[in-house]
């Protein structure tokens, strides 16, 4: 056994309203630069959608993720040997055009404009060329909204398996928001398809990185990943991705894209995982058992020989406290309302996702929908989301676990509603949802009130224990030009490197005289 | 001396020291302070139309030309002697390799040039080194390919010897005995084409070139995973 501590997230789509706060913080703070004006780390797609890039989820066209080829796990787009082989040219590399021509607006226009009797427009520039577009054909969010013909969104790879001929009425559509972000993955396929080993994760909180130094550019990894969340920056031909805000977590701080979400949908924290079973895990030979085998990975933080152990794997305890506190731990573990984003990919993604569950008001007053025993709250199975749908997003297909979900979470409505509606708590739907009077007020606390300190549990790093002599270190990264932030990776340098750290004393200067 | 003895000493007994200290000395100072600028600048994102033909056929061409030379004119004359390669086999092999692998490489090079050059997206993502070194390469691979002819005639007499006279110069110059003499009597095409050879060797530091060097081959044996510690920093 060797236990890892791994940065998660859970975004809890029944809050989402699709505003798309987290992409543009998140924009402004990392990607606001040449040559990744394409790239969101953090985007919302509508879904039923293609998504972005376009139809990400279709592995059979990406080749992103893994496989199992005759009893072993392997990389979908091939192993070390094809890589190599097509490294000249990656057959499965996206397209800009895949994800959308960047473009700005001519806005000087308007004001420069000679008097005319029609009003200026401002036309699209590529921010690619600088040259006008004449049309703007697609764009970051261009299905927001279930905007477009349904023939377009039906593409989407989670109706395989579904007659979805009759969502294409009016009547019976659907819609949901999913906000996407890195997964910061346990077994991440851009690590494993990168050919120069720039690809890496971090061991203390499992964040997943891009070395900007040894990036070579050879692009493996923007099509290993299936999830399309590693971009290529065409100006500095460089694969970048969502770092997790790191400086920010390591802080203690929840990275920008959570901490902006007005829905309060985010949940940080850690969750502490089995690192010699990862392999056994992802490699299971049913992908609609890899659900389960990933939450078999999280161990019991509350453990005795757990703790042990991974105090002997070198996490800190306060990172165990925090394990212990997690409301990943809560969200995943034991009440089960959480799953991973297509687990079928055997990356084991660590952003997992509450479902949501579209009530429709009016369908229940008209008495349309089968409900609950308190008469008010519909079932599961009768939502106008299509449970198959939702189990196609989080678990591979089996429709079982978010049928749980969906229960648990409704009867945690139904209780509550019966508190403050009836004034007398009816337990019969938490019984048949097979949860306690006590789960029921801890997911009412965590996912209707959602306090920020309930919301994110984020130990700070521990920079001390790496340092030395940590107020030697302070100013060492300020107004600087070339490479001077990197600590690189060279061993043998041919100039003489700068030295880093000030000496200073760790003597305490005298204390000043006491004047009595 | 007169200028042309002169010149000729120069480009060929002179200018190649200055290309390889260049070569060597720039790649290495670019590796050690500019990690972030060793790159392959790949446009492939921004247009993958004829990409997956055009670099496969300019990357195995151009690689398999380069293997040629050293082979050719590197591998000392007697290796191919013991191996029993005579002259003119050597020189044949030479003809028809250099054909082949310098059609694919002419290919491919042209659809890219043609594509950095009209391709309004490529065109706006060019520095002004990425045009010239690839001009550069399909001017030199033009020049060397002019030679074919000339190669062939020899080839047709009999003759080795022009062939051997390269060899040998550039071992002379590689055992730092250069002897630019050796070229005197070589005909004018085959000194423009090494002229231009050594000056891409000579802008190969300050191009994206450099990402053939870091040739990614340890991925073949390393685990999939990499896992980083933060490192330990003491005090100085």
């Amino acid at each position: 056994m060797k236990i890892r501590a791994q940065f998660a997230m859970v975004f809890n789509l029944d809050k989402c309203i699709g505003c798309h706060t987290c992409s543009v913080t998140c924009k402004n703070v990392w990607t606001n630069r040449k040559g990744v004006e394409y790239a969101w780390f953090n985007n919302v797609e509508s879904k039923p959608g293609i998504g972005y890039p376009k139809n990400w989820e279709d592995q059979d066209k990406w080749k992103g993720g893994w496989e199992k080829i005759n009893g072993k796990l392997e990389l979908k787009a091939g192993g070390r040997l094809k890589k190599i082989i097509q490294i000249f040219a990656n057959p499965d590399m996206p397209q800009i055009d895949d994800y959308y021509e960047p473009f700005t607006y001519d806005y000087a226009r308007l004001q420069n404009a000679p008097l005319s009797e029609a009003a200026p427009t401002a036309r699209p520039v590529s921010q690619i060329t600088g040259d006008k577009m004449d049309k703007i054909t697609w764009g970051p969010n261009w299905e927001d909204d279930l905007a477009g013909e349904f023939a377009a969104r039906s593409k989407d790879k989670n109706f395989s398996n579904m007659e979805k001929e009759m969502f294409k009425q009016f009547e019976n559509t659907f819609h949901m928001y999913l906000p996407r972000i890195c997964n910061h993955c346990i077994n991440p396929a851009c690590v494993a398809s990168c050919p120069s080993g720039a690809m890496y994760k971090r061991e203390e909180d499992g964040i997943v990185l891009a070395d900007q130094d040894r990036c070579r550019g050879w692009r493996m990894c923007i099509s290993g990943c299936p999830y399309k969340k590693v971009f290529f920056n065409w100006e500095s031909s460089k694969a970048e991705k969502c770092i997790g805000c790191y400086p920010r977590i390591e802080s203690g701080l929840p990275t920008v894209c959570s901490e902006s979400c007005v829905g309060r949908i985010r949940y940080n924290g850690i969750i502490l995982y089995d690192a010699d079973r990862l392999l056994d895990a992802a490699s299971t030979d049913n992908p609609e058992d890899l659900y389960e085998q990933h939450v078999g990975l999280f161990v019991d933080p509350y453990d005795p020989a757990i703790i042990e152990q991974a105090i002997k794997d070198g996490v800190p305890q306060s990172w165990i406290d925090a394990a212990q506190k997690s409301p990943i731990y809560k969200m995943a573990v034991e009440w089960k309302i959480a799953f991973p984003l297509h687990p079928e990919f055997r990356t084991l993604p660590m952003i997992w996702y509450v479902p949501p569950l579209s009530p429709v008001q009016s369908q229940i007053d008209q008495k349309n929908l089968p409900t609950e025993s308190d008469g008010v709250i519909p079932k599961a199975e009768a939502m106008r989301l299509p449970v198959k749908y939702l189990a196609n997003l989080f678990t591979a297909g089996k429709t079982e676990y978010i049928v749980t979900a969906l229960n648990r979470l409704i009867a945690m409505r139904s209780y509550m509603r019966s508190i403050n509606v009836e004034g007398k708590a009816d337990l019969r739907p938490l019984d048949a949802a097979g949860i306690t009077e006590q789960t029921a007020k801890d997911m009412y606390r965590y996912l209707a009130i959602a306090n920020y300190e309930d919301r994110f549990v984020i130990p700070t790093s521990h920079e001390e224990i790496r340092l030395d002599d940590y107020y030697g270190f302070q100013g060492q990264n300020g107004f600087t030009f070339g490479n001077d932030s990197s600590t690189g990776v060279t061993r043998n340098s041919l100039f003489p490197e700068r030295r880093r750290e000030t000496v200073e004393s760790r003597e305490l200067p005298p204390m000043a005289k006491r004047r009595d | 001396m007169n200028f042309n003895d002169y010149l000729l000493h120069f480009l060929f007994g002179v200018y190649p020291y200055i290309v390889l200290t260049v070569f060597v000395v720039g790649c290495w100072i670019r590796y050690d302070h500019e990690q972030y600028t060793w790159k392959t600048d790949s446009t492939m994102l921004l247009s993958k139309r004829y990409m997956v033909l055009a670099s496969n056929l300019f990357h195995v061409g151009i690689l398999s030309i380069f293997l040629g030379h050293f082979a050719g004119l590197v591998l000392p004359h007697a290796f191919w002697i013991a191996l029993g390669v005579s002259d003119m086999a050597h020189q044949w092999l030479a003809i028809v390799a250099g054909s082949v692998f310098g059609t694919m490489c002419l290919i491919g090079g042209a659809i890219l040039w043609l594509r950095r050059v009209f391709n309004p997206r490529i065109r706006a993502a060019s520095r002004y080194m990425d045009n010239a070194i690839l001009s550069m390469l399909l001017f030199t691979l033009l020049l060397g390919m002019s030679t074919l002819p000339v190669s062939i005639g020899h080839a047709n007499h009999d003759n080795p010897g022009v062939m051997i006279a390269l060899s040998a110069w550039v071992q002379s110059v590689l055992t730092l005995n250069p002897q630019p003499g050796l070229l005197a009597g070589v005909e004018p095409i085959f000194r423009a084409h090494m002229f231009f050879g050594m000056t891409i060797l000579l802008l190969f530091p300050f191009s994206r070139l450099v990402h053939a060097l870091t040739a990614p081959f340890s991925y073949l044996t390393r685990a999939y995973q990499i896992v980083r510690t933060k490192r330990r920093v003491r005090s100085a």
